[in-house]
């Protein structure tokens, strides 16, 4: 088309006064020529270009009967009606004549533009045209409208609200066209999220079964906002949440994998209020679906396994018939593996639990070195979920360790610390791991070997060679390995299996006194000299008691946000697995000012923290807090308060290092829990869900500095 | 719901975008190769949904593209990332191929398509054939009764016109059943799969209504008939929005009024049946290593004898710094494909119950690269399509077609073919 061919050349060669050129063809006395500018404006805009210059020009063509540069001439209002507000009015005339139009189309398109139109100088304009189109006799026309009071209601929620649009909207709720009822849904759910006190949406008894006959009329994607609503609802009774099953249940069989999933967060929000008959079958019936995402694209099945994933957590075997559905092809991006990975070992049981192994194994020997690693994690966690299946595990572990690249001994070394921890009756491996010492340089086996070395040196003479190997490294160890490395000589000393000799702790407790600024470690270091002074017997009680036992470490979710989750099923926040407010901001306004007095205070403390690290403490989030810097107490004497409130009970596990964010396993992990007896876990998800593990050190940071500052 | 829709070259440039709501600032998609490249720093996994700064990046690339969504919601993550796959697939039947090159030909087009099938960042009407009645590539004059939306936009039947007329009134029904297949190293079936897909060409005219029906086990169950020959057990099946879902709840029956031309009825999946791989291969490696290696490799056909597969492919990996091959083969052609570091073995015509073999030899630089045990483990990869057969055992029983007005005869044609999933795989020992 040569049109088009013009166009491409006047994109390639730029020549000089082009803007002129461009306005000397829009107030052209030819039609043909003044389209050929807007499109030629239009093709700069679309490269980034700013043409708002050209903005009296172009509105000067909207009066125009053809359609095409209609649409153009509107498009480029949209984009550039912010920066000439008062010019904006001009149109107005345009808009209100095109909204009369006998042509539906026409008549859709000025409702739609002018509420894209973000000037508030328009608004008084935007309402009559809006009125009439929320009971134009064309179903497009109402529908744009509907979409439209969403639209006023964000540039200025007083005027829709008094204007009466929104009781206009409810009443589109019992509108004849399904279409229509889709968009005002969508519409009336969006003005109620923003404010909550308008009562947009209200559904009740009746408007339930309107919303339920439009969901087998509507388009796909009007499907998915009823039902989306749907699962908001609060069934009035059991009768009527069968109801609501009933009717959705169809939608399993609907093309479209967002429908699908859609129809399973519906359910969800209503299974638990439905018959035990009627539940069986319903989780029955959502198995199939679940297995077919995994034919859809590769972007919906990552969301797609992020609510398996959450849909396990509450019926853990419904899907272990279907194992080898989620077994990582070769051609899989990395995102995909690793869900897969986590949904096999949520899924895996006594019965399939050997195919699975098998095929962990080949993952195992793979290129990916992420893909790698967390496929030996995924054998430790199956390891200690099955008990029957933990010997071929460590097996498996061990065999993986004597060919593989010294990554995947890394990762070996670091899982058996947990299986040790679960089984202490694999400590027959220990002697086999202590080996691969040599080959350790990442903190996480170090502290691995290191722990396991404190846990077993008393029935394994090489563990206690290791201690003192890693005392004589320690100021070049990381400080989560020196922490370990100090509790595990203090064990060592205290089973007493050096008789007495071998290992310098006296040299190690000064050794931190003197050069070490971490203030944990010298917390705790003087702790454990101190525990030690107060009665050897007393410190083998607290210090070096029974293994630390655990039973998982697949972290599940508290009840309460899963189920949270489950509701917004497929939505980012359920993907992420993190609550709403800790990656979008509130719209409300209190909020916004209780999070800015936080930050303000929070800078205080520790100016270099951020805005993560900051919503973290607001909300008190289990973690070592940073020591505040104005308390004058020394450490000696509050590490003794500690101890003695503490008794036996668990201190708070400081994540293993940056790490922790992403990993499963490393909550769990024995760092820092030389005083704990029980295994109590602390919730991985707590220190996961604000990035503390990496946010930690920074807010640390300062604290220590200061405490240096008053020794 | 979408805030904005932007299209990216590989690199990130902005090729067009259109912002919805105007809640996102125009510097957020800067930020956005330079958070993939972040991600990608930290670790090989790169999930689909990114959030930063308050906004949420969510997309997928097609063809040197990066289509992407922006939120500043708790949006609905499958469906914003489902639109866009269906936005690509619009555009796609547009302009034959979606690439720099035709977003750049096209913009006004696209925004134009773009302003339709999306308000407010809520998408609205994605079927083509619906589209392209209303937005074309001819301007047209408002006065014009073609620039009507068309009823179907609104209507509950969204997906086809009225008034279509055809002189001779047929339908074609594709039965295709893709096979998917991972054998293990040694020689097990770790998974298989059948992802069945109904097709049609509906060429009908006026409102029909159609009624397929199948040899499904759980109907026949359902209606206690015993019928002849056998039935099978479809696990999970999804239908095109025309398809009256509550009543196929209600009784299995498969009732819908048409879209007009090609479209996809249902698709379904059988996974428990023990399928029996219609092509079973066999690699046995011998490597000397520094000089050279050797492949005995063996096909075999699984299927009835009176089925032929065409165009069977076998792909074999090698080593890629391999050289000098020579093969000997009972059957059809092999080419040695450095790009792809692979042999190529091609049998035009595989009858049923047969068994060819290849033997192949190749040179090995004596030198050896340092981390060359290092590399990605490809399997054997297998292609093939067997027409007239299903490996499941569907059939079509009858497709009932009633167009009360008009009462045409109409002739529906069957076809069944098998072929090879995206995932036929054998893995190498």
């Amino acid at each position: 088309m040569s049109l088009e061919r013009r166009i491409r050349n006047a994109l390639q060669l730029p020549k000089k006064g082009e803007a002129y050129e461009l306005q000397a063809g829009l107030v052209s006395q030819y039609a043909f020529e003044r389209k050929d500018a807007i499109q030629r404006v239009i093709a700069q805009m679309t490269l980034g270009k700013d043409v708002s210059g050209l903005f009296p020009d172009v509105l000067k063509n909207i009066a125009t009967h053809d359609i095409e540069q209609k649409k153009l001439v509107y498009l480029y209002l949209i984009n550039y009606a912010k920066s000439h507000p008062d010019l904006c009015i001009l149109a107005v005339n345009t808009f209100v004549q095109d909204s009369e139009n006998q042509n539906p189309l026409v008549r859709a398109l000025a409702i739609r533009t002018m509420g894209c139109i973000r000037v508030d100088k328009i608004i008084p304009y935007l309402m009559e045209p809006l009125r009439r189109g929320l009971k134009d006799e064309s179903p497009y026309v109402r529908k744009t409208a509907a979409i439209g009071v969403s639209k006023l209601h964000d540039l200025d929620p007083q005027t829709c609200i008094e204007d009466g649009f929104l009781s206009s909207l409810q009443e589109l709720i019992t509108d004849p066209n399904a279409m229509v009822i889709a968009n005002a849904v969508s519409a009336l759910a969006e003005i109620q999220e923003t404010n909550p006190s308008s009562e947009a949406l209200v559904i009740n008894s009746e408007t339930i079964s309107t919303l339920l006959t439009a969901l087998n009329e509507c388009s796909e994607w009007g499907r998915i906002s009823l039902l989306s609503s749907l699962a908001h609802y609060k069934a009035s009774s059991v009768a009527e949440a069968e109801h609501i099953c009933e009717r959705v249940t169809p939608q399993f069989q609907h093309a479209n994998t967002s429908v699908v999933l859609s129809a399973i967060r519906a359910i969800l929000a209503h299974i638990d209020s439905v018959n035990q008959e009627l539940q069986a079958s319903l989780v029955s019936k959502m198995a199939p679906s679940l297995v077919s995402f995994a034919s859809t694209p590769p972007e919906v099945q990552y969301v797609a396994f992020r609510s398996i994933n959450l849909i396990l957590q509450k019926y853990p075997t419904l899907l272990s018939k279907h194992l080898p559905v989620f077994f990582c092809k070769y051609n899989d991006p990395p995102y995909l593996k690793v869900e897969k990975l986590n949904l096999l070992v949520q899924i895996v049981d006594f019965d399939n639990y050997e195919a699975l192994l098998q095929e962990l194994k080949e993952y195992a020997v793979e290129v990916d070195i992420d893909f790698v690693r967390r496929a030996i994690q995924a054998i430790a966690q199956m390891a200690i979920k099955i008990d029957t299946a933990t010997t071929k595990c460590i097996e498996a572990l061990l065999d993986i360790a004597s060919v593989g690249q010294d990554y995947a001994v890394e990762e070996v070394v670091s899982v058996m610390k947990d299986i040790v921890r679960r089984y202490p009756s694999t400590e027959t491996t220990v002697g086999y791991l202590m080996k691969f010492f040599p080959r350790l340089e990442a903190p996480e086996p170090r502290l691995s070997i290191a722990f396991i070395s404190g846990e077993f040196c008393d029935t394994n003479p090489e563990c206690l060679s290791i201690i003192a190997s890693m005392i004589e490294s320690f100021d070049q160890e990381s400080p989560v390995v020196q922490m370990q490395i100090l509790t595990a000589a203090v064990k060592a000393k205290l089973k007493d299996a050096d008789n007495g000799n071998q290992l310098n702790l006296d040299g190690l407790f000064k050794k931190i006194e003197k050069g070490n600024h971490n203030p944990d470690l010298r917390d705790r270091a003087f702790m454990y000299s101190r525990i030690i002074s107060a009665g050897i017997e007393i410190a083998k009680l607290i210090i070096a008691s029974d293994h630390l036992h655990i039973d998982t470490i697949t972290p599940d979710l508290p009840v309460r946000l899963r189920n949270e989750f489950l509701r917004d099923l497929a939505c980012l926040s359920a993907v992420y697995q993190k609550p709403v407010y800790s990656f979008l901001e509130s719209k409300e306004v209190d909020v916004d000012k209780v999070f800015l007095q936080a930050q303000q205070e929070q800078k205080e403390l520790a100016v270099e923290s951020s805005d993560n690290g900051n919503i973290g403490n607001l909300l008190d989030i289990d973690f070592s807090d940073p020591m505040p810097a104005d308390e004058p107490t020394g450490p000696k004497g509050s590490a003794f308060d500690d101890l003695l409130s503490l008794g036996s009970l668990s201190t708070t596990l400081p994540p293993v290092n940056g790490k922790a964010l992403d990993t499963l396993t490393s909550s769990s992990s024995p760092v820092g829990s030389g005083t704990t007896t029980s295994g109590t876990q602390s919730n991985p998800f707590g220190s996961d869900l604000f990035g503390l593990g990496t946010q930690e050190p920074k807010v640390r940071e300062p604290a220590s500095h200061d405490l240096v500052d008053l020794l | 719901m979408a805030s904005s829709i932007h299209f990216l070259d590989l690199k990130g440039k902005p090729l067009l975008a259109r912002n919805y709501r105007g809640d996102i600032p125009p510097s957020a998609i800067e930020k956005f190769p330079q958070l993939l490249l972040d991600a990608e720093d930290e670790s090989s996994v790169v999930p689909p949904c990114i959030t930063h700064d308050n906004i949420n990046y969510l997309y997928i690339s097609h063809n040197n593209l990066y289509v992407v969504a922006l939120t500043r919601h708790n949006s609905n993550a499958a469906e914003i990332l489902l639109y866009l796959h269906k936005l690509v697939e619009v555009l796609t039947d547009y302009f034959k191929s979606l690439e720099e090159e035709s977003i750049r030909d096209n913009f006004v087009l696209i925004y134009e398509l773009l302003d339709e099938m999306m308000d407010y960042g809520y998408p609205q009407t994605t079927e083509t054939k619906i589209l392209q009645e209303y937005i074309t590539q001819e301007s047209r004059k408002l006065q014009d009764s073609q620039g009507r939306p068309p009823i179907a936009v609104t209507n509950a039947v969204s997906w086809r016109s009225e008034g279509i007329r055809y002189r001779k009134n047929e339908v074609f029904l594709d039965v295709v059943e893709s096979v998917n297949l991972t054998v293990s190293s040694s020689g097990r079936v770790i998974r298989s799969d059948i992802l069945g897909a109904v097709k049609m060409k509906c060429y009908l005219s006026g409102m029909p209504e159609l009624r397929l029906g199948l040899n499904d086990k759980i109907m026949f169950d359902a209606t206690g008939r015993n019928p002849r020959g056998k039935s099978v057990e479809l696990e999970d099946v999804r239908f095109h929005q025309c398809v009256r879902l509550s009543r196929f709840e209600n009784d299995r029956t498969i009732s819908f009024i048409p879209p007009d031309g090609e479209f996809e009825l249902m698709s379904y999946r059988i996974s428990s049946s023990p399928a029996k791989p219609p092509i079973w291969v066999e690699c046995q490696v011998i490597m000397h290593p520094g000089s050279r290696v050797e492949y005995s490799v063996k096909a075999m056909s699984r299927f009835k004898r009176r089925s032929t597969a065409n165009n069977v492919e076998i792909m074999i990996p090698v080593p890629d710094d391999a050289d000098s091959p020579r093969f000997r083969t009972t059957v059809g052609s092999v080419v040695y494909a450095p790009g792809k570091a692979a042999l190529l073995w091609k049998i035009k015509q595989f009858g049923g119950g047969k068994e060819f073999a290849m033997r192949a030899e190749l040179g090995l630089p004596s030198v050896k690269e340092q981390d060359s045990d290092n590399k990605a483990k490809r399997p054997i990869q297998v292609k093939f399509e067997i027409p007239y057969y299903t490996t499941s055992g569907i059939q079509v029983r009858y497709l009932k077609i009633i167009e009360p007005k008009l009462q045409y005869p109409s002739l529906p044609w069957v076809r069944y073919i098998t072929v090879s999933g995206d995932d036929y795989t054998i893995r190498m020992p």
